[in-house]
C-alpha cells in the first residue's frame, strides 16, 4: 500500500486511570492501578457525540488501526477499512481504537513498571479477562464523554471484546459487529494457545517471566507465533502462497529452511519477537481461553437490548469456524434481535478478516448507514498478505 | 434461492404489491428466502414493518444489506428451529416453498414461528403448462415457470388445488387466497388459469 495523497498522519494518545487508592477491581478479585491506556482516534466526534465507533484489535494488534505515524512506511493494521470514504468513513464517524491492558503496545501490561517495586510486573501482573479489558475501555469512552457507541467492531479476539461490550454495557452500544469470532474457545482453540504458552515457558530464557534484564525468550516466542500463523491460514491459501516451492533451486537435504513455507514461518516468528512481549503472549491467550459468553451470558434471559448485529464469518476459517458465529446468531434469534449474518466465501482462512476488504467493506458500510439512519429517524435500535500486526 | 421476478410495475412486482396488501402496518415479518430483498424492502417502506430475511445466496445477501435490511445467510431447511413460537406477526414464503428440500417441515415451522403465514408459489398445472406437457410433450416453461429442467431451482411441483388439499389435511385454515394471471387477479377456474397463487394461512 502506498502512502499517496490519502496518507493521514495520526498520533498515539494516552489516558490514565485507576490511580491509587482507586485501583481497578478485576474479575479475579485483584486490583490493578495505575493504568495507562494507549489509544488513537480518527475523524471528528460530532456535537451530540452519536457518531463514535470503537474498533477492537485482535490478539497481537495495537491502538494504531489506521493512518501513518510520523516516519512510518506502513499504515495502521486496518487502514484498508478506516479512512475518508472507506467503510469506517472518517468523514462521518469518529473512530476510536485502544490497546488492550495486558498488552505491550502502550497500555499497562506485564512489561510495564510495577510502581510497588520499580521493576516490570512480569508474573506479578494480575490475571486479566476480556471483561477487564472492556471495563478499561468503558472508562476511556466515559472519559471521551461518549454515552452511546454507534458501533463496536472487531475480528477474532477483537470480536470477543465486541461481544463483551454487549454483555457488560448493553445500554451503551447501538450496534455490534463481531467478525470471525466465538462465544467461547473450543478445546481445539485452547489447545493451540496452550502449545504456544508451553513453547514460551519451555525456553530457558523465559526465567519464570523475569527476563526483562536479559532479553526475551525469543526461541519459544517465535515458535509460538509460527504455530499461530499456521492456524491463521488455510490449506488452500498455503498451497496458493507457497505450494512446495523451495527457497533455492537445489535441496541440500539438511534441516535448514528449504521450503518457502518454512522461510515464511521463520520470518514471521523472528519479526514477532521484536515487537511482542512474551509475558503478554501468556496473559492475553489465557484471557481468550477464559472468555465464555455462551448460554445466557451474552444476553440475560428475557432481556432484549436494542442492539443491532452484523455477524461475519469466513468459509475457510478453521481457527474460528463459521459454526461458532452461527452459535452467536442462534442466541440472537432466540432473543428476536435484528441481525444480519453473512458467511463470506473466502479461501484465506482466519486471515480473511484482514484480507477480504471489499466484501467486508460493503457489509459494514451499509450496515452502519442503516444503523445511523435509524438513529436519525429516532427509532434508535428498534428496529493478499496479512499484516502481521493484526491477529 | 432464485426468486422469480414477474411482471414489473413501478419497479415492484404485482405479486409483491398483493402480498403487501395482506400485511398490517408495523408488523414483524420474517421473509424466508428473501432473495435480493425487494419484497422486504417494499414492506419496510410501505408498511413500516420490522423485517428479517433468510437467504442462501451470498450475492443476494450483499444486495439485502445495501437495502438496509437484516438478513441471515443460511438455508430454510435447517435455520428455523432457533426462534420461539409465534415470534413474528407474519412469516412469508414467497416463491421459495417449492425450492426447499422439505416443504412440509418448513411450512410447519413457518406456522409455528408466525401468527400468520403468507405463501406465494407458481401453479404448476396452469393451462399453458398443461398444454406443453400433454400435447407438446415438454416439461413446461412458462412466464411463471421460466426455468428449463436442467437449471430450475424448483424441487417440488404443486397446483393450487394440491396446496388447498394439503391445508385441509394438516388442519391449516386458509384466511385469504389470491390468484394471479398476468398482471391481474382472477376468481374463475383458478387452478386452470392462474399462474401464481398467494395464500394467507394460519394454524393455532
Amino acid at each position: 500500500m502506498s502512502k499517496g495523497k490519502s496518507a493521514v498522519k495520526v498520533d498515539k494518545k494516552y489516558f490514565n486511570l485507576a490511580e491509587s487508592p482507586n485501583e481497578l477491581s478485576l474479575e479475579s478479585g485483584e486490583k490493578l492501578g495505575p493504568i495507562k491506556v494507549a489509544y488513537e482516534t480518527y475523524g471528528t466526534l460530532n456535537e451530540d457525540k452519536s457518531n463514535a465507533v470503537l474498533v477492537e484489535h485482535a490478539f497481537s494488534g495495537d491502538a494504531h488501526a489506521a493512518g501513518y505515524h510520523e516516519g512510518d512506511d506502513k499504515p495502521g493494521w486496518w487502514d484498508d477499512l478506516i479512512g475518508p470514504g472507506k467503510a469506517l468513513d472518517t468523514n462521518k464517524y469518529f473512530i476510536i481504537c485502544s490497546n488492550i491492558i495486558g498488552g505491550c503496545k502502550g497500555s499497562t501490561g506485564p512489561s510495564s513498571i510495577d510502581p510497588k517495586t520499580g521493576k516490570p510486573y512480569a508474573l506479578d501482573f494480575p490475571i486479566i479477562t476480556v471483561g477487564d479489558i472492556v471495563k478499561v475501555q468503558k472508562h476511556l469512552i466515559d472519559h471521551l464523554g461518549i454515552k452511546k457507541l454507534l458501533s463496536v467492531i472487531g475480528g477474532s479476539m477483537g470480536g470477543m471484546q465486541v461481544l463483551q461490550w454487549v454483555a457488560s454495557y448493553p445500554e451503551n452500544v447501538l450496534s455490534a459487529i463481531p467478525i470471525a469470532t466465538t462465544l467461547k474457545h473450543s478445546p481445539q482453540q485452547i489447545a493451540f494457545d496452550e502449545v504456544g504458552r508451553q513453547a514460551v515457558m519451555a525456553d530457558p530464557a523465559w526465567l519464570n517471566g523475569n527476563y526483562y534484564d536479559f532479553g526475551q525468550p525469543e526461541r519459544g516466542l517465535a515458535i509460538a507465533r509460527m504455530i499461530g500463523h499456521i492456524t491463521y491460514m488455510s490449506d488452500r491459501s498455503m498451497e496458493e502462497k507457497f505450494s512446495r516451492k523451495l527457497k533455492e533451486k537445489s535441496k541440500n537435504l539438511k534441516f535448514t529452511s528449504d521450503f518457502e513455507v518454512e522461510g515464511y514461518l521463520k520470518y514471521r516468528g523472528d519479526a514477532f519477537v521484536k515487537r511482542f512481549d512474551a509475558n503478554s503472549y501468556l496473559y492475553i491467550t489465557k484471557a481468550m481461553d477464559y472468555f465464555d459468553l455462551s448460554g445466557d451470558k451474552l444476553i440475560p434471559k428475557k432481556k432484549k437490548p436494542k442492539i443491532r448485529f452484523l455477524v461475519i464469518a469466513f468459509k475457510s476459517d478453521w481457527l474460528y469456524p463459521a459454526y461458532q458465529s452461527q452459535e452467536i446468531v442462534k442466541l440472537l434469534k432466540a432473543r428476536n434481535i435484528r441481525t444480519t449474518y453473512c458467511e463470506i466465501d473466502s479461501t484465506y482462512g482466519h486471515d480473511a478478516f484482514l484480507v477480504e476488504i471489499e466484501k467486508e467493506s460493503h457489509l459494514i458500510k451499509h450496515f452502519l448507514r442503516s444503523v445511523s439512519g435509524s438513529l436519525a429517524n429516532g427509532e434508535a435500535g428498534e428496529n493478499g498478505e496479512t499484516d502481521e500486526y493484526s491477529i | 434461492m432464485g426468486r422469480r421476478m414477474n411482471i414489473q410495475s413501478n419497479g415492484i412486482s404485482f405479486e409483491h404489491r398483493l402480498i403487501a396488501g395482506l400485511v398490517k402496518p408495523q408488523a414483524t415479518v420474517l421473509d424466508l428466502g428473501c432473495g435480493d430483498g425487494e419484497l422486504l424492502s417494499y414492506l419496510t417502506k410501505k408498511k413500516q414493518v420490522e423485517g428479517q430475511g433468510i437467504e442462501i445466496d451470498e450475492q443476494a445477501i450483499y444486495k439485502c444489506v445495501a437495502r438496509g435490511l437484516s438478513v441471515f445467510h443460511g438455508d430454510l431447511d435447517s435455520g428455523l428451529k432457533d426462534w420461539g413460537d409465534k415470534a413474528f406477526d407474519y412469516v412469508i414464503l414467497d416463491q421459495s416453498l417449492q425450492q426447499v428440500i422439505h416443504p412440509d417441515t418448513v411450512l410447519q415451522e413457518a406456522l409455528r414461528l408466525g401468527k400468520e403465514v403468507i405463501v406465494g408459489f407458481p401453479n404448476f398445472v396452469q393451462l399453458k403448462a398443461r398444454w406443453q406437457l400433454a400435447l407438446r410433450g415438454h416439461v413446461p416453461v412458462t412466464p411463471a415457470l421460466p426455468f428449463e429442467w436442467f437449471n430450475t431451482p424448483n424441487l417440488h411441483f404443486l397446483s393450487l388445488l394440491d396446496f388447498e388439499n394439503y391445508c385441509t389435511k394438516r388442519g391449516i385454515s386458509v384466511r385469504e387466497k389470491i390468484f394471479i394471471s398476468g398482471n391481474r387477479t382472477i376468481k374463475f377456474l383458478p387452478n386452470l388459469r392462474a399462474e401464481t397463487g398467494i395464500f394467507l394461512i394460519k394454524k393455532d
